[in-house]
């Protein structure tokens, strides 16, 4: 098992067609069961053409009807990327996956407003995707870094989610679903919806949480694992040594007002019986001794 | 993107928030024609930097004459105006408000931002205007009120008079400040802000409220829709590396350590500063490369990393996914042959074609230093910025 996406799965790409969208298509099909999974491109009035042998579709409805696909991942153009992803809201999809980076965060208050009451959950924007090793990957990370394991990666970052992954991998930890929930202020999944969803799976022994500087996101998530998560957790912030009132990046990344500052987040895990290490290459090892001891 | 207070209450007006009637002047000549313009006995003369805290860095002075306007235009024209804002060296100024002076009864603060909790706009007012709202938080948090805005009805006008209400507004002035509210909300939404500030919000001895201060910052991703606000940027309020890079479209953030770093990926680049600081290194700055990164943009990063005086060594930490190593390890050959390196570099390489990228640094000739993965590397830059 995993979380939110396996080998069954059937996917549909809106923004197939465009470069971005193309290249990484072609990868995620090549990556363990993306021949079976990814059934569907929507590109605007380019249905009736392919890719890859992929079928297009006009629209996420049709594309959902004729394929049975009921994930989607988006990398359509920032501009246009909040209507991709109302359109995928409309259809009632269970998953969308955008991946696209620089979508205006006033795009994204409105289409989080009219998901509330919707069946259909969010991940990012501005994140690298969901992978569940050796069955299914959607989205732009590498999947050769990965292995097929029990620990559960969840992060608001891509690279750092990548240094996170390859750590275990190299030290025989493998992973049972890894999470980029995206690095823009306003987003769909939180760490503590995915750290939830970590927690009810048979097939996560543990989890390792990746934050940023940037609101209370990963406060809340921590306040949570102290009083329900059965599994242990590692976490680590990005950002000590960022100043504030400075974007770092990422849209979220910034300490406003006093507050999102690297330290007080770790504070608080720490408190919450996370365990939290200030280095960022030491995220596996804290996760390998923790595994052994148990 | 920030800009200056005239900017701000330009916008201010458009949406119908009364402000003071004001000139932005550039030499003292120009603010003395300006209060000669403006007419009336007294005039105030209004530093325009990015920073806040500007009254108190005496960036605000009140004239109440043509010849004190010119004095104070003097004395705050092309000082380095230091405020907790701008950082210990100031901001030069260059750009000045002249504005009518206004007869003030009370104070009040007003904020917009995009609040990431409840995921919409949320309305800050306090009756403690002229004070920064961290500091009222701090202090008296009680005395600020909330409200989250529901987009799809905006601010209505029962909402905006009850905040009024709660801030201490009189009843005479309610209608006066929900136009300021409902105008400041518009303005807001319309021009994709993300912070929007009027401190203070004053009311004047005959009851009518009036935007003293105007402070936004706008949402960068947005500007392609806001051709007039990009109208407004002051490159001259910003850092010039920070200029440089953007042109590149890098993210680039100086900072005053000693270790350039050049990564891809923004948490990643966050994280390989702490571990430079973890390992007893200074970061000289952020900078995330992006997915994409290009010969091109490897060397122009090389550039900008050499441009500070005080760099010591370069750590290059790549963590390969859309980003091939292989480009990569090109790109900083590349940019190595072009530049003059003056100081140790640490390269890192990790990902997608790794072996590859790896080769050909080793085979480039070049001193570089090879680090095996991210506290290997770290380790060694700070150890070669502490040798030189």
């Amino acid at each position: 098992m995993s979380i939110l996406v396996d080998k069954n799965t059937r996917v549909m790409t809106q923004g197939m067609t465009g470069k971005v969208g193309q290249f990484h298509t072609a990868n995620c099909i090549a990556y363990a069961n993306g021949a079976n999974c990814f059934v569907a491109g929507v590109t605007p009035n380019k249905g009736g053409q392919s890719f890859e042998g992929v079928p297009i579709y006009n629209s996420v409805k049709e594309a959902k009807e004729q394929t049975g696909a009921t994930v989607s991942v988006i990398y359509v153009p920032p501009a246009y990327a909040a209507a991709a992803i109302d359109e995928a809201v409309c259809a009632d999809l269970d998953l969308v996956i955008c991946i696209t980076e620089g979508i205006p965060v006033h795009d994204m208050l409105k289409t989080r407003y009219k998901m509330a009451g919707r069946r259909t959950l969010l991940i990012g924007p501005n994140c690298p995707g969901v992978i569940t090793p050796d069955e299914i990957k959607i989205g732009i990370m590498p999947g050769h870094i990965h292995k097929k394991g029990r620990i559960g990666v969840v992060s608001r970052s891509g690279t750092l989610t990548y240094e996170a992954v390859g750590q275990l991998t190299a030290l025989g930890l493998g992973q049972s679903s890894c999470i980029g929930i995206g690095g823009d202020p306003i987003n769909g999944l939180k760490h503590l919806d995915v750290m939830r969803l970590f927690n009810d799976d048979p097939e996560t022994d543990a989890v390792i949480m990746v934050g940023e500087i940037g609101g209370s996101d990963e406060e809340t998530c921590a306040r949570w694992i102290r009083d329900h998560m059965k599994k242990p957790v590692v976490g680590f912030i990005a950002g000590i040594t960022a100043p504030p009132g400075k974007r770092m990046g990422h849209a979220g990344a910034i300490i406003s007002g006093g507050q999102g500052g690297a330290e007080a987040k770790l504070a608080v895990m720490e408190e919450c019986g996370i365990h939290i290490t200030r280095n960022p290459a030491e995220m596996g090892r804290v996760m390998q001794k923790i595994v052994a001891g148990r | 993107m920030k800009i200056h207070e005239y900017q701000g209450k330009e916008i201010l007006r458009q949406f119908g928030v009364p402000t003071p009637r004001g000139i932005a002047c550039f030499t003292v000549d120009e603010a003395v024609t300006a209060a000669r313009e403006l007419g009336g006995a007294v005039w105030v003369v209004k530093a325009q930097i990015h920073a806040g805290g500007r009254g108190k860095g005496g960036g605000v002075k009140v004239a109440h004459s043509h010849e004190e306007v010119r004095a104070a235009a003097q004395q705050i024209l092309g000082m380095h105006l230091v405020t907790h804002q701008t950082g210990p060296g100031g901001q030069l100024v260059r750009r000045l408000l002249v504005e009518e002076g206004a007869q003030i009864a009370r104070e009040f603060y007003l904020g917009m931002v995009v609040d990431r909790e409840s995921q919409r706009v949320a309305l800050l007012a306090s009756s403690e205007g002229g004070m920064e709202i961290e500091e009222v938080a701090k202090v008296s948090p009680d005395r600020i009120h909330t409200l989250r805005i529901d987009p799809l009805a905006g601010l209505m006008a029962d909402e905006a008079a009850e905040v009024a209400r709660r801030i201490g507004i009189p009843d005479a002035s309610i209608a006066g400040a929900v136009q300021v509210l409902q105008g400041l909300y518009r303005a807001f939404v319309e021009k994709d802000a993300m912070l929007a500030e009027i401190n203070p919000l004053v009311l004047t001895a005959d009851g009518s409220t009036l935007a003293l201060d105007a402070k936004f910052n706008f949402d960068s991703n947005a500007l392609y829709r806001h051709p007039e606000i990009t109208a407004y940027r002051d490159l001259d309020e910003e850092d010039p590396a920070e200029v440089e890079a953007s042109r590149f479209d890098l993210s680039y953030i100086s900072l005053d350590g000693d270790i350039a770093c050049l990564v891809n990926g923004a948490g990643l680049a966050m994280a390989t500063m702490d571990i430079i600081k973890l390992y007893g290194g200074n970061p000289a700055n952020f900078l995330d490369v992006g997915g994409g990164a290009s010969r091109e943009k490897v060397t122009e990063a090389f550039k900008l990393m050499l441009k500070n005086p005080n760099l010591r060594a370069i750590l290059v930490n790549i963590f390969g996914g859309i980003m091939k190593c292989d480009v990569i390890a090109e790109g900083i050959v590349a940019a190595v042959r072009e530049v003059h390196l003056s100081v140790p570099l640490v390269v890192r390489l990790e990902g997608t074609n790794v072996e590859l990228g790896k080769k050909i640094l080793a085979e480039s000739g070049l001193p570089i230093i090879s680090g095996s993965d991210m506290a290997d590397a770290a380790q060694k830059a700070v150890a070669a910025a502490r040798s030189e």
